[in-house]
């Protein structure tokens, strides 16, 4: 005798305490296994691709602060690189010792939150948050002191950044880069040796080399499934050929690997920025010469770089006027969950929550 | 003699009737019983807010009242004027029902904790048994919960419930077995009693391993805290819930806290009993330690998932249980009572060697299901 059965649909979202933002999954559920999953984006649809081609250049920059609203330091950086590009305008070694600064402890930033963020999936209760929050408090510090936000804060400009930074910076960084190994230290004390954690994330939701590469992933996703790729090592922009740093790689492409290699990332974007710090000019313009109605030449640029999240891209063509002809943005989070139903099928509910988690996904980025 | 009984023969020699001098001190002692839990509830609350924040270096709660104790007041006021929204595909009267049927047996649950010599309800010669008794029903109300709210979050939640309370009650009452078979009675006051010398924690250390943790499944504490998991399942049986009846299963929640510290104190941590000071006061310390405990995980581990939960329960605590209960009972015919040290000594060594065996040859993970 066969019973008689039906698929069973739950809608995770868009409003779930962990779809980090207002994702939607709609899961089809065996018992507690997930046997298909439909993710449905756009409820943070906002349009910026649109609302970019009626304004400045200069204007566009506060809209790309609300990409990925973790880590927008690096929006601003990823599009300021692309018009310089279509313009061809040279950034004063300054500038770009600032830029990279600032990335870099933005990329530290927005790993403590997806670590802390993925610890919370696994049902940690706010505590590993808690502790990531406190570190990232002294970034935010830091990005206060330059320009005065400390979430969306619209520090770059074409050509260079908007001011100089204050006395006080160097010595807040130079104060972070030597507190923050220990904090590290401690994250692994209480985090990397949990036998509950290793059971929950080891070996779940592997995303194999060959789809990762194949998707076109990006950032920790792709580097844990151990693909040796980082823009900052295989096509350089700004200054950073000159600086010594490793790519961290994880072995399966799990979850647990995902979080090892964010960690990782965080100590070599230590190391950059210690090199940084002393290789920094201490005078010289921080910003090209550039028009406050900058009209870039006829063309087109890609330009991309690495953000936290990954490979982070904007597509521009100009007409020779104020403002793009169209904008286009490359956004790496939504690339790295197109490979979402490969990795889930097969898993508990409660692993789909913390494979979700461990891609690190940041929903203005992937609805624009 | 319980301070009851003693209360009773009072009011008989001083010529009430039957039904009266019977009836009269058990209404006061269990109004005195509730309103005891109720308040010691609050205070829990209290303490679980503040403790979790120092764990997550945070203040909490600290500007009502002293120290923020009258937080839990403003919350419970709070709750009580929600309005009260029962889904529309809810089973209006399950629906009804389920909170009280979850939160009456957990006030049941006291009616056998002795929390001072003597002052106990009922003196039940099976009290233990009848506390196992008692709090599975809970789970027949979290199901009702579940089932009838008509969310799917909910049905999930449901489901796991069942599976999660029947596997690791086993554990539990397996135990409880060997504290019986040293103590030779399931009465609590005679457990608490056989306890004077060395506190069976002491004494049996894996038993109150397997007790603690298979507790913490039974009252949906992390890392076991699957019912209501909140980054998966949102708020699990009671999401549809709202008002008083949200707040049935708030003060069910802390109260099975309560009642299962209780519990442990009694049959582990060698109840009231203690030197110097008063023995209610040497309970509430040892209840706040447990709690504080139980606290503490909640603020420190992740979860379990459903299967490592399940298999946690079936291959590592209910064949330890086992070996335990047969260890101890052998212990029992071997080595006499004037020799309990002995035995506290090798329990030790037995526990050390089960738990890193068990950690050797089994781990959780895995999982994964080919669809």
């Amino acid at each position: 005798m066969s019973m008689q059965t039906e698929p069973f649909y739950l809608n995770i979202g868009p409003q779930h305490p962990s779809t980090h933002g207002v994702f939607r999954l709609r899961v089809q559920l065996d018992g507690e296994v997930v046997t298909d999953v439909d993710p449905i984006v756009g409820y943070l649809h906002r349009g910026i691709e649109k609302l970019a081609e009626t304004r400045t250049y200069t204007q566009i920059i506060p809209l790309t602060d609300r990409l990925d609203y973790l880590a927008s330091m690096t929006d601003n950086v990823a599009y300021c690189h692309a018009v310089e590009k279509l313009a061809g305008i040279k950034v004063p070694e300054r500038a770009e010792y600032i830029r990279i600064i600032l990335s870099e402890l933005m990329r530290i930033n927005s790993h403590m939150m997806a670590v802390g963020f993925f610890l919370n999936d696994c049902g940690a209760f706010f505590t590993p948050v808690l502790y990531m929050w406190r570190e990232r408090e002294k970034t935010l510090d830091i990005f206060d002191m330059v320009c005065g936000q400390r979430l969306l804060y619209n520090y770059m400009r074409v050509g260079g950044v908007s001011q100089d930074v204050p006395e006080d910076f160097l010595p807040a960084v130079k104060k972070f880069v030597a507190e923050m190994p220990r904090y590290i230290g401690e994250y692994n004390q209480l985090i990397k040796e949990n036998e509950i954690f290793l059971a929950r994330s080891k070996g779940v939701g592997i995303l194999p080399r060959q789809t990762a590469i194949d998707i076109g992933a990006s950032g920790p996703v792709l580097r844990a499934s151990g693909v040796k790729w980082d823009v900052r090592k295989q096509d350089p922009y700004s200054l950073y050929e000159r600086f010594d740093f490793e790519v961290p790689t994880g072995d399966t492409g799990d979850c647990y690997d995902r979080y090892w290699v964010r960690i990782q990332e965080m100590q070599q974007s230590l190391r950059i920025i210690e090199q940084a710090l002393a290789q920094m000019p201490d005078k010289g313009p921080i910003c090209a010469d550039v028009p406050q109605f900058f009209r870039p030449p006829k063309g087109e640029a890609y330009g991309y770089i690495e953000a936290p999240k990954g490979n982070l891209g904007f597509y521009i063509v100009s007409d020779g006027s104020i403002a793009p002809y169209r904008l286009h943005i490359y956004p790496p989070t939504l690339i790295n969950i197109t490979a979402l139903k490969d990795m889930v099928v097969g898993w508990k509910v409660a692993d789909l929550i913390i494979i979700f988690g461990s891609m690190d996904v940041v929903l203005g980025e992937i609805d624009r | 003699m319980t301070l009851l009984d003693q209360f009773q023969l009072f009011l008989k020699t001083q010529g009430w009737p039957e039904w009266a001098y019977y009836s009269v001190p058990a209404i006061v002692a269990i109004l005195i019983i509730i309103i005891a839990v109720l308040s010691v509830v609050i205070v829990f609350i209290w303490w679980e807010r503040r403790l979790i924040s120092r764990f997550q270096i945070r203040l909490g709660p600290n500007r009502c009242g002293p120290e923020g104790l009258f937080q839990p007041v403003a919350t419970a006021v709070k709750i009580l004027l929600k309005e009260d929204i029962v889904p529309a595909a809810a089973d209006k009267i399950i629906h009804f029902i389920a909170p009280i049927t979850v939160f009456v047996p957990i006030l049941m649950i006291f009616a056998v904790v002795p929390f001072d010599a003597g002052a106990i309800l009922v003196d039940l010669n099976v009290g233990i048994i009848y506390v196992i008794a008692i709090s599975s029903i809970s789970v027949i109300g979290i199901f009702m919960a579940a089932w009838a709210s008509g969310n799917k979050y909910s049905f999930i939640s449901g489901v796991r419930s069942i599976a999660q309370m029947v596997s690791y009650e086993i554990p539990v009452v397996l135990s409880i077995v060997g504290i019986a078979l040293v103590t030779g009675s399931f009465a609590m006051n005679k457990i608490v009693e056989a306890q004077s010398p060395i506190p069976f924690i002491l004494l049996q250390p894996l038993g109150f391993l397997i007790f603690f943790l298979g507790s913490l499944a039974e009252m949906n504490r992390s890392p076991f805290d699957l019912l209501e998991a909140d980054s998966e399942i949102v708020a699990g049986y009671h999401i549809e819930y709202s008002g008083m009846k949200f707040a049935m299963f708030y003060l069910g929640e802390y109260g099975v806290a309560l009642a299962y510290a209780g519990v442990i104190t009694t049959l582990f941590l060698s109840g009231w009993q203690g030197p110097f000071l008063p023995g209610i006061i040497w309970f509430l310390v040892k209840v706040m330690l447990v709690f504080s405990v139980i606290v503490w995980i909640r603020s420190t581990l992740p979860r379990f998932r459903v299967d490592q939960l399940m298999a946690f329960a079936w291959k590592v605590m209910l064949p330890m249980a086992v070996i335990n209960l047969i260890l101890i009972a052998v212990e029992v015919l071997l080595i006499p009572a004037s020799l309990q040290w002995v035995a506290m000594i090798l329990n030790f060594g037995f526990a050390a060697v089960l738990i890193l065996l068990w950690s050797k040859i089994y781990s959780l993970g895995g999982g994964r299901v080919e669809v």
